[in-house]
This record gives structure tokens, sequence and C-alpha cells, in this order.
């Protein structure tokens, strides 16, 4: 990608994180941190790499993406609704009682989401499923999944990691996004999940390691995961939770907690204020 | 007629039925005794083994359904229920997922395995879930028809078969409906309930009574969800109380679910014959059976004491 095209995907990602914000501010609850370290990946693959069509989002031969972390649906919200699959001012109506938009994704209820997700390794494992679907059928679509580190403590992931190694699920690509951070602190003092890359390279997967916020290693990344044979693909993306707001990065207590009003008004002013240095940039070029 | 058992008839069924492209038959390294492998060596592509890793099969499952398989996955009935109950329930109960589990060797009939592979509470986990369809059928005959009917069902089906060998019950040539009780025989002083393997039991607990100049009806509900509910109020009316005999622990199985229909509609004595709130052993299958009190003489026993209540 060149510079303008870099500019034109940040933009996006920041308004998702504009989203992001409002939607959980107005819902009094929710998850930004996560929702917004993965907001850059989120981006790049509905932006620049999956083939969906917002107008059919059942399309049999479509890419999917599960967000395996379930919990961060107000990205994968704001994602949807920035990409066209339901309008944008529904955002705010995340978690409530008659909403389409609920806490954790629900296939039923969203037009664009790929999977029911929230109880954590789940997703990777439905994406399994997915994935040995399309090479039975001899169809080339791919499979993206979003999952959390400390997601990574949960055994049902190892058990699909195997499977997907032994299946040979190459169209399989998938992301850890690697904040580390939990609920009750930081990974490696509530249950240490290290070496992440080293675990999935033993389990027989192809592992790349990236800067989640980086578009060309995100670019570069997913490339490489598309040319490699015969493995499934895992690209771990070293992160920052809360990322794009400063009083939530790297914070373990913005994990599921939403912002007030107030708090949410300072955000979306800093997210504001990046958009008008894009802006800058743009006209240096 | 040769005895055969509803596990065996479940591997034949599917492999009958399996010429349909869309289905897709997961096992966790149990395929021979599931028999499983009866549809792997005619479809083998379409068979996978998920190795001893029963969560991530459900899950599996839930993903290839998404894409438009009908996927039976398959394992003992304890870990089948048991062991991934949640991802049954998260992945494939809450989205709906075509996924049909062939759970076998429930109940003590298993047998010297004992008490850690013996599954006395998953038609309670099972049917106590939104969406998920239950059915217990009683010999190869009806098994049969419970897999053709999970096929052709939009949604997730638990299908409970046995290791034994169990008599054939039905003519091959039976009409059986999905959610609709079998009157096997007529009665008038007390209804015994049944299904999967105490079906023969009942039958005979009934010629029992009848030496005693008692007229029991016995029925199969092979379907334990959606329960046909109007066969048993209509025992309730007709005959007065009623037994129930199940492989099964007595809280939350088929007892419990006559019950709730009967103390809602038309409340009679119901008494139970099941597992009653304790772990299997380790043992003979039919001396297991016995010493559990799941006999034809304890069925007709339990009636008497139903009769002696009104």
């Amino acid at each position: 990608m060149d510079k303008k095209e870099i500019l034109h995907l940040k933009r996006i990602a920041t308004n998702i994180r504009k989203n992001i914000l409002r939607a959980t501010c107005a819902a009094g609850s929710g998850h930004p941190g996560g929702s917004l370290s993965i907001a850059d990946i989120m981006t790049y693959l509905y932006f620049r790499e999956m083939n969906v069509d917002p107008s059919d989002p059942k399309n049999p031969d479509r890419d999917r993406f599960v967000m395996s972390k379930g919990h961060c649906a107000p990205v994968l919200y704001a994602t949807l609704a920035e990409r066209g699959f339901f309008p944008k001012e529904d955002l705010t109506t995340l978690r409530k009682t008659s909403s389409y938009l609920e806490g954790h994704p629900n296939m039923k209820s969203t037009p664009g989401v790929d999977m029911s997700t929230g109880s954590l390794a789940q997703g990777l494992s439905t994406a399994v499923g997915m994935a040995l679907a399309a090479k039975l059928d001899g169809k080339g679509y791919r499979v993206f999944v979003g999952m959390g580190d400390g997601e990574l403590e949960e055994g049902l992931v190892w058990e699909a990691a195997m499977a997907a190694a032994h299946y040979k699920l190459d169209n399989l690509i998938c992301f850890v996004d690697y904040n580390g951070l939990q609920i009750d602190g930081k990974i490696t003092d509530v249950m240490n999940p290290e070496p992440i890359a080293d675990k999935f390279v033993a389990f027989g997967w192809y592992v790349q390691s990236i800067d989640a916020h980086d578009y060309n290693q995100i670019e570069q990344a997913v490339e490489n995961a598309k040319k490699q044979k015969g493995k499934p693909n895992m690209i771990v993306a070293h992160s920052t939770k809360g990322k794009g707001v400063s009083f939530m990065e790297n914070q373990a207590g913005w994990h599921g907690v939403a912002p007030k009003p107030e708090e949410c008004e300072k955000g979306l002013a800093e997210l504001d204020a990046y958009l008008a240095s894009l802006d800058l940039e743009e006209q240096s070029l | 007629m040769a005895n055969i058992a509803t596990r065996q008839a479940y591997g034949e069924a599917l492999a009958e039925f399996g010429a349909d492209e869309r289905i897709v038959v997961l096992d966790a390294d149990l395929s021979k005794s599931t028999k499983t492998d009866v549809f792997q060596k005619k479809y083998p592509n379409r068979h996978f083994n998920m190795g001893i890793a029963e969560a991530n099969m459900m899950c599996t499952a839930a993903g290839l359904a998404s894409c438009g398989k009908i996927v039976f996955a398959s394992s003992f009935a304890i870990f089948a229920a048991g062991r991934a109950f949640e991802m049954v329930r998260n992945s494939i109960c809450y989205p709906n997922f075509n996924v049909k589990i062939g759970a076998t060797h429930a109940g003590i009939s298993v047998g010297e395995d004992g008490a850690s592979h013996q599954a006395i509470e998953d038609i309670a986990l099972m049917r106590s879930l939104p969406n998920m369809s239950v059915i217990s059928p009683c010999d190869a005959v009806s098994s049969r028809f419970a897999v053709k009917a999970a096929i052709e069902h939009e949604g997730p089906v638990y299908l409970r078969f046995g290791r034994l060998a169990v008599p054939q019950i039905y003519d091959e040539n039976t009409e059986f409906e999905f959610g609709k009780g079998v009157l096997l025989r007529d009665g008038s002083d007390v209804t015994i309930i049944a299904n999967g393997l105490m079906v023969q039991y009942a039958l005979e607990a009934a010629k029992i009574l009848q030496e005693q100049d008692i007229s029991a009806r016995v029925i199969d509900i092979h379907t334990i969800k959606p329960i046909d509910r109007d066969i048993i109020i209509k025992a309730a009316k007709e005959t007065g109380c009623i037994v129930t005999a199940e492989e099964h622990s007595v809280i939350g199985g088929l007892g419990s679910a006559v019950a709730e229909v009967v103390c809602s509609e038309y409340p009679v004595p119901v008494k139970m014959v099941g597992i009653q709130d304790q772990f299997g052993k380790s043992g003979n299958p039919y001396e297991l059976l016995k010493l559990y009190g799941l006999t034809a003489e304890n069925i007709a026993a339990k009636a008497i004491e139903a009769m002696q209540m009104l």
C-alpha cells in the first residue's frame, strides 16, 4: 500500500475507534480496551482484504471473520457498520433490550456476523469447522479469526490448534491481539500463556509476529499467510490495549468498563485531533 | 430376529442415508465403538476424526454446519453431553445449527468401564437446552427412524444410543413420527411410560401385572423433547396413575419430563424407576441393571404402588 492508502485506512480505523467509545458510553457497559487494540487489524481485514459484500452477507463463497474474543463486539459492530452492513446510527443501541447489537456477537440478530461468540476459544474452534468445510467443498474462501492473549489460557484453544494443523487448514488466518493485559491484570501475572509464538510453532502453525498498529506489517503478514501452503496461520500482533485513547492505553481497568460521558468526550476529542493530524500528513504528501 | 445394539443401528443408518453430500460425520477416537466407522468406510472423505477432543469436535461441528453441512458428532454420551456441554450450548444450540449429536454408550449398561463412563444425567442436561431435541430409541428399527428424523429436522438433535444388543420391538414397516409417543400396549389400570433400554422391561412388567389381573398401558416416549403431551395426558386421564422407567437418573430425565406435563395439566401419581441419584459401578451390564433396580419386576412393583395411592 502507498502512504495515501494507509492514511485512508487510518481514517477509517479512527472513525471505528470513535464509535467504540460512543457505543460503549451509550450502553453504559461493554469492552473498550480490547476493542480499541484490534481496530487496525479489523480495518485492514474489512477494507483491504476480505471478500465480503454488505448486500449479500450470507454468500456461501464469502471470506469469514470470527471474533473469538467475542466481548470485543463493539469493534466488530463498528467495523461492520463502517463497511455498510447496517446503519452507523444504530451503533449507540449497543446492549439495549430491543437492539440487534447484543453484548456478545449473535449471528442471528446482526447482519455480517459470521459466528455467535462470547465464550472464549469457541470462536477459534468453530473457525476450524468453517475452514474444514471450505477444504471439503474445494472452495477458496478464507477464515479470519480475532483472538485475545488471555483467551489462550483456555484449553479449547489448543484442541483447535492441534486440529487445524492436523487437517492442514492453511485457509485459516488467526490474529492474537497481544496487548499483555486481561481483567485481573497482566497476563504474565494472572496465568502466563507465554511464549505465545513458540507455542503455535510447536503446534505446527506458520507463525509471524507484527506490530498490530502498523499497516505495512499487517499487509505483509496477511500476504505471507496467503502464500504459505499446508499450515494454519497465526499472526501474533503486539498491540496496546486501549490504543488511540491516552487514558485507556495499557490499562487493564479499561477491559470491561464503559467510558462515562465526560471520558467519552475526552476520548473523542483526542481521536478528532488525530484525524486532523492525518489531514495535515496527507497535505504534505 | 437377532438382537442388535442401537449404536449398531445408528452406524448403519448413517451409512444408509449418508449419500446426501451435505452430511459430515465427526468422531472423537471412538468410531469403532460409536459405529461411525461404518459411514467412514463408505464415505471416507466426509468422516473426520477429531481425536480425544470433544469440545473442539462440537465447535468444529458448528462451524461446518454454519457452512451448510448436516453434521453428526459422536462420542460416548458422558463426553458428548457432559464434557462438551457448554460448547453444545453456546456454539450449537444458541445459533441453532444443524448438528446432530450421536451419543452412544449411554446409561449403566455400559457395564465394565464403570461409573466414569456411565452417563446417567445426559438427558437432563440436553433437554434443558433451548433448541435441542432429544430422542432415545429403544431398538434398531426406531434408531434408524431417529437418524432419518434427525437429518430432516432443522436444528440440533441429541440421539441417545446404547452399548448392549437389544431385542427388536418394532416391525420394520412401523411409521414413526418425531415428537409422537407410541402406544405399544393398551391398558386401563396404570400406564408405564418408558424409552430406550427400558421399553423391553416395561413390556415384560405389563405381562407380570396381567398375571395379577392388572391392565397396564405401555407407551414408548422415544422423543423426550419435544414431548408428546397429548398421549401422556390421555394416559393420566384414562388410567389414573403412571410409572416411568428410564436408564437415567430419576432427577431430570424422562420421569421428570412426564411429571412436568401431568402436574401442570392433570395431576396423577407418577412413580419413577431409574437410577436413584447415585453413580454406577463396574460390572456385568445385566447384573448392574438388577443391582440398580432397572428391572421389569421393579416396574411392576412401582405400578402397584402408584395404584395404591389412588
